[in-house]
């Protein structure tokens, strides 16, 4: 059953969370009107919609907010099933429950990762230390990559799912993060799955328009935000 | 039809005494009336192969294993019992908009309590102040979001109940080590506490609150803390 009212996502060009969401907006061929937020100054909508978190993406279904994206991936792919439209999460349980694990092991590693890789890290040293806990990461991923695809070219049971959806928001900041360490993060030596998921990723028509992949424009953008208070990355830090 | 035993084979959950954690879980199952194996693991001086072979990922606790197959991580375990057994008392409500609510305070919980609350009885000072501002904090928003109702979940007792009540045994540590009363920063949540020590399910499974702060003495000598 499809659900009524008009969609609304607040979001930012670059961000891994936001971007998820909009790939799984184009899975399910959903129309809606995209808000660019300004994380340094973030709107009233914003802030009035998500006050615990104040961050990005927030989906507006008929005005209601649903925050927090691994949570507006699930609550779409529930409002939009059926025949007609693809899902992003399995239909067996434990295939979901499976799903569900990978998905937290990304924004667990990965993300404080790509965080620490091009915010946090004050030295070469520290950066260095960031990517190859990135690598660690994807390489654990690599593995449960070859394990639950079987030869199929994505996580999910039929095309794109949820662990492909969280994981390949991150490309757009790989994109900038290849280019400033001279080398691919998703390395084809050392995790040729994944290197060549990425560029089916990237390719997938999902994808296109919201898988940012131009590394000067991302590093640009970088040094807008290396200026702005951390706060703009709230709840997104471990200390 | 299924033994005790038979039944109880087919799913064994693999926890630690006093994590909170593992205790959503057998709450959870108490509240589904499944029955299950405990097994105990001596997470101090060493897994056991079944922990290792089913949770290579992490090596944590808790872990539920159904018919031999693994499902790792708290919240995962939590959706994962209310999908695999769909005739049991649901923890999720069964409208879109309010399993994405639910969902999303789970979330918060397990983003803000433990990890504020290890810094609590971790850090000295300066930062400790700060954790013990944030903890208020974080208690605040959550009796913000309970609101008037008995439960996070409304009428019933859902997953952010389960999510957030094995933490009620902590508070009595996190107001010691951030002199701060729960009752008096938060009457409301302090009073959904006792509700849920109320439910047999969390009353069984709720380590007692001077176990957890003689526990946290243990941690403190296990990453070196004074």
């Amino acid at each position: 059953m499809a659900g009524s009212g008009e969609l609304k996502l607040l979001g930012a060009w670059t961000s891994p969370f936001v971007i998820r969401v909009r790939v799984v907006l184009n899975l399910k061929s959903l129309p809606y009107e995209y808000v660019e937020e300004n994380l340094a100054s973030k709107s009233a909508l914003l802030l009035g919609s998500n006050p615990v978190r104040k961050s990005v993406p927030v989906l507006l279904h008929g005005g209601r907010p649903v925050n927090e994206s691994q949570v507006i991936v699930q609550y779409i792919d529930e409002v939009w099933s059926g025949a007609d439209r693809p899902s992003v999460l399995p239909s067996d349980s434990y295939e979901r429950a499976v799903a569900r694990f990978w998905a937290a092991y990304v924004d667990d590693k990965v993300g404080p990762a790509w965080l620490a890789i091009l915010f946090l890290s004050k030295t070469e040293e520290e950066r260095a230390e960031g990517v190859e806990r990135a690598v660690a990461a994807l390489e654990t991923l690599e593995g449960a990559f070859a394990d639950c695809t079987k030869g199929k070219p994505f996580f999910g049971v039929d095309g794109i799912g949820f662990v492909d959806v969280v994981l390949g928001g991150y490309l757009g900041w790989f994109t900038a993060i290849d280019k400033l360490i001279g080398r691919r993060l998703i390395d084809p030596a050392r995790t040729p799955l994944l290197a060549a998921w990425e560029q089916r990723f990237r390719t997938a028509e999902a994808a296109k328009g919201v898988v940012p992949n131009d590394a000067d424009k991302l590093l640009a953008f970088r040094e807008t935000l290396l200026g702005a208070p951390l706060d703009i990355f709230q709840n997104r830090v471990t200390l | 039809m299924a033994t005790v035993e038979e039944e109880k084979a087919g799913m064994v959950l693999l926890d630690f005494w006093v994590s909170p954690f593992g205790q959503r879980c057998r709450i959870a199952l108490a509240e589904k009336g499944l029955q299950y194996e405990y097994r105990e693991e001596d997470l101090v001086n060493s897994k056991s192969e079944l922990l290792l072979r089913s949770n290579p990922v992490h090596k944590k606790i808790p872990v539920l294993l159904h018919h031999g197959r693994p499902v790792c991580e708290s919240l995962v375990i939590l959706d994962y019992l209310d999908e695999a057994f769909p005739d049991t008392p649901q923890l999720l409500p069964a409208p879109a908009y309010a399993r994405a609510r639910a969902r999303f305070w789970a979330d918060y919980v397990d983003k803000k309590v433990y990890e504020c609350g290890s810094r609590l009885w971790k850090l000295k000072g300066e930062l400790q102040a700060q954790a013990r501002a944030e903890m208020v904090e974080i208690l605040g928003t959550l009796e913000a979001e309970l609101g008037e109702k008995d439960w996070f979940g409304g009428d019933s007792f859902g997953l952010v109940d389960v999510a957030l009540a094995p933490f009620t045994a902590w508070f009595y540590s996190y107001e010691k080590y951030g002199e701060f009363s729960v009752d008096k920063v938060c009457p409301t949540l302090a009073a959904w506490a006792r509700r849920c020590g109320e439910r047999d399910s969390v009353a069984k499974h709720l380590t007692p609150p001077e176990k957890v702060y003689a526990f946290i003495d243990v941690l403190k000598k296990k990453y070196g803390v004074e």
